[in-house]
């Protein structure tokens, strides 16, 4: 069948007498990790941990870790399509209202409805999904830009939470389900319950973004979404799966919210979306689509949520912590053009020598 | 050689009319008026008691000054989440101001827009000259802001009797029957939208959003555009903050939170495309009184006004996908003329087909942060 | 002769690793349109850009009316008195024609405010002037390239430049519309201005100007008058080598039809198309810019759609819009624009080559980079890419080079039908001629080619049958015997719709062997 192969022609003139070979990597391994932006964020969270257990009191106490993960599970879980979502170029500005529809969903379904916990939170998943899809929908086959379409939606799913329940509150849920969500793992461990779903939810999206022929499609279509579609990535349907995986996980993490707090209302995560951004930002995913990895973007999420609970023990305010990790993302997307820019000055006073007008700064492309 | 274009001469009556007709301003205003009508129908003092009256001109005045100052940032590709924390800074220096100092009211005022101003500075450098998308820098100065009014409020608040009497009296107070708020949102309108229609520098503003890289090649100093629409908008934002203090007669920690996003949207529900280039102020302000008076309308009309929020989601996502389709269509019959065009000469047909799909800034082929970064301040300003 | 208005002498240029520009040099005269021509890739859009202050030059000497200057920015060009009419024209859609072409410069009136109506009165005034009627109220969107060129030219006009540089202006215009614009750049000269003529159609720069200077490999290597000269010298100091040593085609048996294509058309780009090819035969697109070559083949292989027709591989249908069946199919397709398109430069080389089989090297659906590398490497030694690791970005090579990462990308997915656009644009001489006998070994071995060119010597020297598409139509389907530049030429330019009646369906017999 195929007419054509590797190996070289035999009768070919250009047979290269020696095949050539090529290393499979320019840097030696310790390099490649140690200097990617993954790591830093990776080192910066240790350094956080280190100094935190030394110098913060209490923050070595055996409940401190446990509201760590507790606290930070709703952005853990949030992250791991967000990060997929941004990696594509686009991004998500609605997680957190379809957190708060899908709370306000499974609150009803449950008490009002009088379905069983089960039902009604498989249904509410349903809900999620639903919502990924419109947003999927109209930002993949309409082709509509994502941030307008999420801010409307972010507006839309909200308000339809707030329409159905208004002020009020659902409260009644089994005791069975709302101690899992506070339940530990191993008990006088600090892990709770919820970091079981996350790790395999983890792990799938970390199979589903890094090694597999589906997640190289995500960062193709960030970096070059015209190249992807010639190469024959599906861009549509890639961007369509992930913002429906971004709805289910958002369903999910809207009935853990509510159990963990114990009351269905629409105003649940209200504002989380811009924390799970602020941390998959920080932990290293360009904004601009193709780069970034799934363990950078998890030690963001814990990073900012040692920061908050260390300076939270240290008797600072919630306000001085937002104003700290506000500094951190912008310092954090900041850093890529300083570096940039020292790098530009230096390769200037170098190259100013050498001739009368020089610009080492490479062509823009403008044209062609 | 011009067969596609639509008319010789775009003053002709038909053309005119035809243009109104199509424009997003009129479709929104119109769109309004029909909610005022219905409302009304519904519930008289709506419209004709005295305070529905003032309260329907009134209500809409801060928003309109964020959206103002949003398009600015919008058209030339960029975004300003940060609005919504530089209007709860600023309305808490007015406050405080009047607390701690006998500044006249007018001090206190331009006070404040000096401080939305320098915060707006603030945004615009970075990203004019960090070269790092607007959404990112905002959101990070949108929590800095925030944390920075809550820390030096702590646990304070603004209260009326705080405020001297005649400051808060001009959230109230009317001039021939219409609002001081309104008239001062009306003239901040006007003069915005006269500038962005009339001065060279402001025509740059679209140019800069409709091609970042055309407006490099033009030689267009990007850059200081980029903050300019910035400043603008942070000032409005100050602005805003002392209008809702003299509005609300206080100021508490969570004013102007979440606005931002009624900003961004009430621009696009006015027509302004998200990623820059085209749409009016005066589509903006159209569309944020909509949004506020559609709060105000929907208890009357007999539905929970717990279903604002979900009624101007939908107006957003709307707004966006009529666009879209209109554009569509528009391309279409362009393709389909030249097609026409082309074979109706028995000669050498006189016009190249050109993919029209292919124009440059079609927003759907773009992300949010669109590899070519429209604030790239490379050469243009060295 | 008066004293030049543009001196260039040993003009670099450098884009990190790359040499675009080794040693430009250009001096133009008022009253005088100089032709700039070279093959692609031989420096003259990078010595025009430096010009224009879209690049800085490396080193040399660069004069403007006698001064010595150094632009910085475009901005700085420009108020000295060049404007430049880009191949691509670079306007704002969504503002106005008269915009378009007074930006930064509308006429004001009373309180610095923009006098529109001046601004539309100095529009029209220009258009009449160019013999064009297009209504400078209307936003530029939408409009045709030849339009949105007129609007180029306007604005050069408006500028009163004392040099003007147009850069291949006609290449996506008819005849009607490059007299006109010729008849405009004489009028120009005559004014006694400074025109810059970039183009690779002889006729046209035989006719328009009195210099030619003739670049190669980023050097420079004449300057004469164009009266001293003719076409067949031009071209040898352009290739400096004889032609035929670049086009290595070796015979091949034709097989049985790969590829038919029947009564493809898409409102607006082409119509009616119907072609096949063979097994071993190489057919070339031929047709000038604009005219749809690369669009047939973009919706052959389904990255655009199409309204009516049919596109068959080995007689099975393959579905329309739908890049992955028609690899399936055995389709592989090396794009026009490699670095938009044809490669992600972001990306590694490793899975650049291994993007379109990825599927296949994943184990249990898990992917990992030691599968890409091993499946990569042997592709990228058949093509003897030169890198120093696998996982180097695409983005640090040179164009030649990353043609060849495309290329194995390709043939990695062991395809029976190869849709090459473009094969040679922008690479180095050296690359060239191996990326021809690549090809011709491929034909060799049995695959079926189809290749797009705007080099009318590859074309020539490569195909076996030679298609020429004219406005969207196949006007001519000329076998490799009887392909001559003239008949070529002629079929590209002057459609005959009559002509094209007859000629479009192509009489099914495979090239001579």
């Amino acid at each position: 069948m195929s007419t054509v192969s590797p190996e070289a022609t035999p009768g070919s003139p250009e047979t290269p007498s020696v095949e050539r070979t090529y290393a499979a990597y320019s840097r030696p391994f310790w390099q490649r990790v140690v200097l990617s932006r993954e790591f830093a964020v990776i080192a910066l969270l240790v350094a956080a941990i280190v100094f935190s257990r030394s110098q913060v009191e209490y923050f070595d106490g055996p409940q401190t870790m446990y509201y760590l993960f507790r606290d930070s599970a709703s952005v853990l879980l949030l992250a791991l399509p967000m990060t997929a979502i941004i990696i594509t170029g686009e991004i998500d500005l609605s997680v957190a209202s379809i957190v708060g529809l899908t709370s306000v969903s499974f609150g009803m379904l449950h008490d009002d409805v009088g379905l069983s916990a089960t039902i009604a939170a498989l249904l509410a998943i349903g809900v999620g999904v639903v919502c990924g899809a419109f947003n999927g929908f109209l930002i993949a086959y309409v082709g509509l830009p994502s941030i307008a379409v999420t801010i409307g939606t972010l507006a839309l799913f909200r308000g339809i939470g707030a329409g159905l329940l208004g002020t009020e509150s659902r409260t009644d849920f089994p005791e069975g389900w709302t101690d899992w969500a506070k339940d530990r793992i191993v008990e006088g461990q600090p892990y709770p319950m919820v970091l079981i779903p996350f790790v395999v939810l983890a792990i799938a999206f970390a199979l589903l973004i890094h090694f597999s022929s589906f997640g190289r499609g995500i960062f193709e279509i960030g970096q070059n979404d015209e190249a992807a579609h010639f190469t024959g990535v599906d861009v549509a349907r890639t961007k369509a799966i992930l913002f429906v995986l971004s709805g289910a996980v958002a369903g999910f993490v809207g009935i853990y919210l509510t159990l963990v707090s114990g009351v269905a209302r629409a105003e649940n995560a209200t504002g989380l979306e811009l924390s799970v951004i602020a941390a998959v930002l920080l932990g290293g995913v360009s904004i601009f689509g193709g780069r970034g990895a799934l363990h950078g973007v998890l030690a963001g999420v814990l990073l900012i949520g040692v920061i908050q609970r260390a300076m939270l023990l240290n008797g600072q305010t919630i306000n001085v912590i937002n104003i700290v990790i506000g500094v951190l993302l912008v310092l954090s997307v900041m850093s890529t053009s300083l570096l940039a820019a020292s790098r530009r000055v230096l390769a200037a006073s170098r190259g100013a020598r050498s001739s009368g007008g020089p610009s080492r700064s490479a062509g823009k492309r403008l044209l062609s | 050689m011009s067969a596609a274009t639509p008319s010789r001469d775009g003053s002709s009556l038909g053309a005119a009319v035809g243009a109104l007709l199509k424009s997003r301003e009129v479709a929104v205003a119109v769109v309004l008026v029909l909610l005022i009508a219905a409302t009304t129908l519904k519930s008289d003092a709506f419209l004709f008691s005295s305070t529905g009256w003032r309260d329907l001109l009134l209500t809409p005045s801060m928003l309109v000054l964020l959206a103002v100052g949003q398009t600015a940032v919008i058209i030339t590709r960029n975004v300003d989440l940060s609005v919504g924390s530089t209007l709860g800074l600023t309305a808490y220096l007015t406050g405080r101001l009047f607390i701690d100092t006998s500044l006249p009211i007018i001090l206190v005022v331009l006070a404040a827009v000096l401080m939305g101003a320098v915060l707006g500075l603030v945004n615009g450098v970075l990203v004019a000259w960090g070269r790092v998308p607007a959404l990112v820098i905002t959101l990070g100065t949108m929590y800095i802001y925030r944390g920075a009014f809550l820390t030096w409020a702590g646990s304070d608040r603004i209260n009326a009797g705080d405020m001297p009497r005649a400051f808060r009296d001009l959230g109230t107070d009317s001039i021939l029957g219409i609002p001081v708020l309104t008239i001062v949102a009306v003239v901040v309108l006007a003069a915005v939208g006269y500038y962005l229609h009339t001065a060279r520098g402001g025509r740059e503003f679209y140019a800069i959003g409709s091609d970042p890289d055309a407006a490099h090649l033009y030689g267009l100093r990007i850059s200081r555009r980029i903050m300019a629409a910035f400043v603008l908008s942070g000032a409005l934002a100050g602005l805003a903050g002392a209008v809702s203090a003299a509005r609300f007669g206080t100021v508490s920690s969570s004013v102007g939170t979440g606005i931002e996003f009624e900003a961004v949207g009430a621009a696009v529900i006015g027509g302004v495309a998200i990623f820059g280039g085209s749409g009016t102020v005066w589509g903006a302000a159209l569309g944020a009184f909509l949004l506020v008076t559609i709060n105000r309308s929907l208890p009357v009309l007999g539905i929970s006004d717990f279903w604002q929020q979900a009624v101007v989601g939908a107006l957003i996502v709307g707004a966006i996908t009529l666009d879209r389709v209109l554009v569509r269509r528009q391309e279409k019959k362009l393709v389909a003329a030249r097609d026409d065009a082309g074979s109706s000469h028995a000669g050498p047909p006189t016009r190249e087909p050109v993919v029209a799909t292919t124009a440059p800034g079609s927003p759907g082929a773009s992300a949010p942060g669109d590899t070519s970064s429209p604030t790239d301040p490379q050469e243009g300003t060295r | 002769m008066t004293d030049a208005t543009l001196v260039l002498k040993d003009v670099a240029k450098s884009f990190g690793s790359v040499v675009a520009l080794r040693s430009g040099s250009l001096t133009v005269h008022p009253g005088s349109i100089h032709a700039l021509v070279g093959e692609n890739g031989a420096g003259k859009s990078t010595l025009i850009k430096i010009v224009a202050g879209v690049h800085r030059r490396d080193s040399g000497v660069f004069e403007l009316k006698g001064e010595a200057v150094d632009f910085g920015s475009t901005a700085e060009s420009k108020a000295a008195g060049v404007a430049v009419i880009y191949q691509e024209p670079t306007l704002f859609p969504d503002l106005s024609v008269a915009e378009n072409i007074f930006m930064g410069r509308q006429p004001l009136g009373a309180g610095r405010r923009i006098d529109r109506h001046r601004m539309y009165a100095e529009s029209r005034a220009l258009f009449d002037r160019l013999g064009v009627e297009l209504d400078p109220r209307r936003p530029a969107r939408g409009l045709s390239i030849a339009d949105q060129q007129i609007i180029e030219i306007a604005k050069a006009i408006s500028l009163d430049a004392a040099l003007l540089i147009m850069d291949e202006p006609t290449a996506a215009l008819s005849g009607v519309e490059v007299d006109r614009l010729f008849a405009v750049a004489r009028s120009l000269r005559d004014e006694g201005r400074a025109i810059v003529f970039i183009s690779h159609r002889f006729e046209e720069v035989f006719d328009l100007c009195d210099t030619v200077t003739v670049m190669r490999d980023g050097d420079y290597v004449s300057t004469k008058r164009l009266a001293d000269t003719t076409v067949d010298s031009l071209v040898a100091e352009m290739v400096g080598r004889e032609v035929a040593e670049l086009f290595p085609k070796t015979e091949a048996e034709i097989g049985e039809v790969v590829l038919d294509v029947r009564d493809l058309s898409s409102v607006g780009q082409f119509h009616d198309v119907s072609f096949q090819v063979r097994a071993g035969e190489i057919v070339g697109l031929a047709g000038l810019v604009g005219a749809c070559r690369s669009e047939i083949a973009r919706a052959v292989f389904g990255v655009d759609g199409y309204d009516a027709g049919s596109v068959t591989v080995h007689g099975r249908p393959v579905p329309p819009r739908n890049p992955r069946a028609a690899i399936r199919a055995g389709i592989a397709f090396v794009p026009e624009d490699r670095r938009k398109q044809g490669l992600v430069t972001e990306g590694s080389v490793a899975r650049n080559v291994a993007a379109v089989i990825r599927t296949g090297l994943a184990k249990a659906g898990l992917l990992t980079s030691r599968a890409e590398n091993r499946a990569a490497a042997p592709w990228a030694a058949r093509l003897e890419v030169k890198t120093s690791a696998l996982d180097m970005h695409a983005a640090t090579m040179s164009g030649g080079n990353q043609q060849k990462v495309v290329i194995a990308k390709w043939l990695a997915t062991e395809p029976e039908l190869l849709i090459i656009d473009e094969p040679t644009r922008g690479i180095d001489v050296g690359t060239k001629s191996e990326v021809h006998r690549l090809l011709s070994d491929l034909a060799g071995q049995g695959l079926a080619i189809l290749m797009i060119s705007s080099e009318l010597p590859e074309v020539l020297g490569m195909a076996d049958r030679v298609l020429v598409v004219h406005e969207g139509r196949i006007t001519a389907d000329i076998a490799r015997a009887d392909a001559t530049p003239e008949n070529v030429m002629r079929a590209a330019t002057n459609a005959d719709p009559e002509h094209a009646e007859h000629t479009e369906h192509t009489d099914h017999e495979g090239a001579p062997a």
